[in-house]
């Protein structure tokens, strides 16, 4: 290839990574979609609890869909054609990058955390579902716009191919994705519709783990660590629970403002108040959250030993479950 | 939240010189963005996340001296992986792998065996087998 390409594209610093590629591409080829659009769009909101997997030792829950999962949802709602490729050959894979840029393509990748150097190394884990643009090549690096940082960076070839082919959980196998088709005029009003109806869906789904019945699940929980783990491990537990709440890419409450901002949104385009009354109680439910981390940053904080105080912040859990089971029946029926 | 309540707090993002996206509502509660530099209560819950993690790559190093273990464990916690991770690095299965945490079994280890660890650790096989020499 050319020593350098570099496309036109404009980096936009978002809170999530999927979103912010998927919002960045849309942008990149006209069409204004905001991040909290695509993740609305997409279904992006969840609560789940993951009984069989352990990351860093200590149970996972997730605040949000599958990696993977709020893109594919967009794309088809939208109905955006997305061209998905994964690779076992790592020099295939770089091949198809080049391809892509010298024809003024820039593409997404998913990659894996653990060796993207210009992360601070305190967030460097083995998590495989970071997604970046990559728009050029120059001096033999390729420039990256990773939506989660404020800057663009830049990667080297080896670098680049390592974190495309790292192993694990969601292994990335040098998955790369860019938009080919559009609508000819994009209907936002229907998708955001379906996104929402999903949503509730998922969050009232009759499941034990899922949902607001995976929050009443999580606060059980609490009460039993301390008696059943101990302390040391009740509180490694209680700070992965944050951590993954409060994690960059959240926006800030386990995802529940980026969803007010949705919700916000949605509202004038419908010119649907109700939508636009609910956005303002979920920022609510997400200052809940926000109270949650804090109250549970005391506990690990100061190595507390009272059962009391885990039970402090299974209650607060347990009134966000209330809170998010109403509010997901009237949202259901907001639209 | 919000938009001034965006906390502003001292955290490890300074290292790398960037600041996360945060949704706030603005005075008229319309939505909008700031960023943030951090945030106390997850900046406690990293470091202990981290100091778990240092303890058990101390734990790992002290067996490996003490004849318990072999430097693959310790390799592998000092690179923040599990048995299953490493375990598709190296492309053995699970159980293979914890076998070769034996210091018998890894005494007898072949080179090739030996090198895909290296490799997946970023270090030479002399290096892998230089924290058991030193018992």
């Amino acid at each position: 290839m050319k020593p350098e390409t570099i496309i036109n594209f404009t980096h936009h610093q978002s809170a999530h990574c999927e979103n912010g590629v998927v919002s960045n591409l849309m942008k990149h080829n006209g069409f204004s979609v905001s991040e909290p659009m695509v993740f609305g769009i997409g279904s992006g909101l969840l609560f789940c609890y993951i009984p069989i997997l352990k990351v860093n030792h200590a149970p996972v829950i997730t605040y949000r869909a599958l990696p993977g999962h709020i893109f594919k949802k967009f794309a088809k709602r939208t109905g955006v054609k997305m061209k998905r490729e994964k690779f076992s050959n790592p020099k295939e894979a770089k091949a198809r990058l080049d391809e892509n840029l010298e024809k003024n393509n820039p593409v997404g990748l998913q990659v894996g955390v653990y060796n993207l150097l210009y992360f601070p190394d305190e967030y460097r884990f083995h998590f495989n579902a970071h997604n970046m643009v990559v728009y050029g090549k120059q001096d033999g690096r390729y420039l990256i716009s990773d939506p989660v940082m404020e800057d663009v960076t830049s990667l080297s070839e080896k670098e680049l191919e390592k974190v495309r082919f790292a192993k694990g959980a969601f292994a990335p196998k040098g998955h790369m994705y860019y938009p080919i088709s559009f609508p000819e005029k994009l209907d936002l009003e229907e998708a955001i519709v379906k996104g929402i109806k999903d949503t509730c869906k998922a969050m009232l789904a009759p499941v034990p783990i899922v949902g607001v019945k995976g929050i009443y699940k999580i606060a059980r929980l609490i009460r039993k660590w301390p008696k059943q783990k101990g302390i040391k491990t009740a509180n490694h537990y209680l700070g992965q629970v944050v951590r993954m709440q409060e994690e960059i890419g959240t926006g800030g409450g386990g995802f529940r403002y980026i969803y007010a901002a949705f919700l916000q949104e949605s509202g004038k385009l419908l010119g649907n108040e109700k939508l636009i009354e609910l956005s303002k109680e979920m920022t609510e439910i997400g200052d809940l959250w926000r109270d949650f981390a804090l109250e549970a940053s005391r506990i690990y904080k100061n190595r507390s030993a009272q059962t009391d105080s885990y039970n402090k912040v299974a209650n607060q859990l347990d009134h966000i479950a209330d809170l998010e089971k109403v509010f997901f029946k009237k949202l259901k029926k907001a639209i | 939240m919000k938009k001034k309540e965006v906390p502003q707090d001292k955290s490890n993002l300074e290292s790398a010189n960037f600041r996360e996206l945060c949704y706030a509502v603005d005075e008229n509660g319309e939505y909008t963005t700031e960023n943030s530099s951090g945030w106390e209560p997850k900046t406690v819950a990293l470091n202990n996340a981290i100091e778990e993690i240092n303890e058990r790559i101390e734990d790992a190093k002290n067996r490996v001296m003490k004849g318990e273990s072999s430097p693959i464990e310790y390799y592998m916690e000092l690179h923040k992986m599990d048995v299953g991770i490493l375990a598709s690095y190296v492309g053995f299965w699970q159980w293979k792998v914890k076998r070769h945490f034996k210091p018998s079994v890894f005494k007898k280890l072949s080179d090739t065996t030996l090198n895909k660890y290296a490799e997946t650790f970023d270090i030479s096989v002399d290096e892998l087998k230089s924290l058991s020499l030193e018992v």
